[in-house]
């Protein structure tokens, strides 16, 4: 019987090829995608973002790695980016006044190293113990190097923190990285590497463990691993692509300063990667874009983005623990229940009333700032579209009119939602 | 049964135990023989899963030696004296429940299979992982359950998964906390079946407060009162000790018929 096993093992191995279409595929479209990104948003600004995105992604994934992967909340992970980073600017120094012969296409292996050395040597101490342990020594250990940061001049370059010049390097392949569009190329290309790596990682025996640990670290340690030494693992990975991300920071931005280390940095990706999910390898990516765009293009239209970023957060935490992913990941069963259509018409009529209701909640917030911050005899203000006199209570009372009115149609349509969720969650013969 | 130079598969020396002015084990002597099946008797409280604890590495003695094939493991960690050969199930359930049956199960066997921290190998590419992993799903009865998350499965499913869990290894010595406490009787017969099954030619031993599972199962009886052996030896012998049955084995035996 143990032959027949072994031969249908054989034959079924033969059949299977090297690397599984059907795992092989979201790779390869988000390949293309990310290679056509540039051709539908050609301009700086555009590139710009999109850079940004990309070291939000791997930064993000990295930082779930620990958070998602192995259990560890980190409240400092801005340290091992923007050390790296800081790294990388000064080796990118050293390619310019001391020609140093480094590509720049190689300098976020280095970042990635240096990110990997502090992992290793501040996971030595910190990953003793998880949980509240591990969080307030992240913490601390983030404040100390922020504060190194404005103290270590030489290093750090103060309040200015450290510049250079990518363009110095020698040229590769007749690049020499001066226009965005290389960069983009450059930056989308560690973006796959590293995303892959990632991936990879969180199926290897040291990935599983991770997960073994983070679940039930005392069965892990009855089946022969330690789980501080898998703990520390998962921490220097998660701080080699830190690192990378850092090198990606520094060749796009040319700077960088106290902001990369500090506690500000190190509480957005948390907030970023708890936005898109956790508990999905896909989460920090859908967190990191969102992030960026609302970071961005909400900055644009408004001064208190920041205010619409943490109420989406709370709301997050509060209805959406699994985060957007999760959100989008229940919808999973009724597709795959051929049930999904039962969703159209209730979500539709939703809509509506749901806008609305956003709509006056973000125009109320804009008058009362308008009112409170416009400076001296500037009265007038323009939302969607409409002038009027911020300091008039008029159009407070029609915003808040409307958005009750938005609310009770809300509160009537709920009911039928929830009616056909259950019936769209619903197998038949249960 | 064995030759005198082999070492004991687990021998306790003068093993001591308190937490803060409460000494729960008090000087235990034990010599458990290479494939023996040894099980651990004693009224609540008598301080069984502490000395399971201690042999185990989970707590460390506070007076005295715990050998494993004739070597001081005392004070080791968990992890150090599972990789020397010997792995433990928990009286209360203690699997991934975030994981699926296999998946579980392979966790069990990485280690053992020598893939260590390995950040290089692609468990799912491993075939010598998946086909031991489905070895052990066979001999637990587990197949059809295989892809299913170990947190949604029956108590008795549940418990049978630790067992997997913890002989995937390839322990030789196998020690199991109360593998049949909170079962049906069938449950418990299937589950004593399946104990015999999994732990041939190891050395066993166990926990239980089931008297008709331990004179099924075990070659010799210890019984721990107050941090105390009164008595270790075979099981018939045990049942007609007179200090056994005065201290414990009396009402015990009676809640048996």
């Amino acid at each position: 019987m143990s032959e027949q096993n072994t031969s249908m093992a054989k034959s079924s191995a033969s059949a299977q090829p090297l690397v599984p279409i059907k795992s092989a595929l979201p790779w390869l479209a988000a390949i293309a995608f990310l290679l056509f990104l540039p051709v539908v948003f050609p301009s700086g600004a555009a590139l710009t973002i999109m850079n940004q995105m990309a070291m939000t992604i791997i930064f993000a994934l990295a930082y779930n790695m620990l958070l998602g992967q192995a259990g560890m909340l980190s409240f400092g992970h801005a340290v091992y980016m923007g050390l790296g980073g800081f790294f990388c600017m000064h080796l990118l120094n050293q390619v310019e006044y001391n020609e140093l012969y480094l590509p720049l296409p190689l300098l976020p292996v280095f970042g990635g190293l240096f990110g990997l050395f502090f992992a290793f040597l501040i996971g030595s101490f910190s990953t003793r113990r998880a949980g509240t342990v591990f969080a307030m020594i992240s913490l601390g250990v983030g404040e100390l190097i922020a504060a190194c940061s404005i103290i270590i001049v030489v290093f750090f370059g103060g309040e200015e923190g450290v510049s250079g010049d990518r363009t110095m390097g020698p040229e590769v392949f007749g690049f020499d990285f001066a226009s965005q569009q290389e960069v983009y190329y450059l930056t989308a290309i560690w973006l796959i590497l590293a995303a892959l790596g990632m991936y990879l990682f969180s199926r290897t025996p040291i990935g599983r463990i991770a997960n073994a640990v983070r679940d039930n670290e005392e069965r892990a340690e009855f089946l022969g691993y330690s789980q501080r030494n898998v703990r520390w693992i998962s921490f220097c990975a998660s701080g080699f692509f830190c690192g990378i991300a850092g090198a990606l920071f520094a060749i796009n931005f040319e700077i960088l300063t106290e902001e990369n280390l500090n506690l500000a940095t190190s509480g957005s990706i948390l907030l970023i990667t708890f936005l898109g999910g956790v508990g999905f390898f896909i989460g920090p990516v859908i967190g990191a874009v969102v992030f960026t765009l609302l970071q961005t293009v909400l900055s644009l239209y408004t001064e208190i983005w920041q205010l619409y970023l943490g109420i989406l957060f709370v709301l997050t935490v509060m209805f959406f623990p699994a985060g957007l992913t999760g959100l989008l990941a229940m919808h999973l069963r009724p597709w795959k229940l051929g049930k999904i259509g039962l969703l159209a018409n209730p979500y539709a009529k939703m809509l509506a009333p749901a806008l609305v209701l956003v709509g006056s909640g973000v125009a109320l917030m804009e008058i009362l700032f308008h009112a409170r911050h416009a400076s001296l005899g500037e009265e007038e203000m323009n939302l969607f579209g409409i002038t009027f006199n911020s300091q008039d209570w008029l159009p407070t009372i029609v915003v808040v009119a409307i958005g009750a009115g938005a609310f009770y149609l809300v509160r009537l349509l709920a009911p039928q939602v929830k009616e056909a969720w259950d019936m769209a969650n619903h197998a038949e013969g249960q | 049964m064995m030759t005198q130079n082999a070492p004991n598969a687990i021998e306790l020396r003068r093993l001591e135990k308190s937490f803060g002015l409460a000494k729960i084990i008090q000087g235990v002597d034990l010599a458990v023989e290479k494939g023996e099946r040894h099980a651990i008797i004693g009224p609540n409280g008598a301080g069984k899963s502490t000395l399971f604890n201690l042999i185990t590495g989970k707590y460390e003695p506070t007076a005295g030696q715990v050998y494993l094939h004739g070597q001081d493991v005392s004070g080791l960690k968990p992890f150090q004296i599972n990789r020397m050969g010997l792995s433990r199930s928990f009286q209360i359930t203690n699997i991934f429940p975030k994981m699926t049956v296999f998946e579980n199960i392979r966790c069990g066997l990485l280690w053992s299979m020598g893939y260590k921290y390995s950040f290089w190998h692609l468990v799912n590419r491993q075939r010598g992982v998946s086909e031991r992993a489905e070895e052990i799903l066979e001999d637990i009865n587990m197949v059809s359950r295989r892809d299913e998350l170990a947190g949604v499965l029956t108590y008795a499913e549940q418990r049978a998964l630790e067992i997997g869990i913890t002989i995937a290894g390839g322990a030789d010595i196998i020690m199991l906390d109360e593998p049949t406490a909170g079962m049906s009787a069938s449950e418990t017969t299937y589950m004593v079946d399946l104990i015999r099954k999994v732990t041939q030619d190891k050395t066993l031993i166990v926990v239980e407060h089931d008297m008709g599972v331990v004179f099924d199962l075990a070659d010799r009886i210890s019984v721990l009162v107050y941090g105390e052996i009164i008595a270790t030896d075979t099981p018939q012998a045990v049942r007609e000790n007179q200090t056994v049955q005065e201290a414990y084995l009396g009402s015990a035996l009676e809640e048996l018929h």
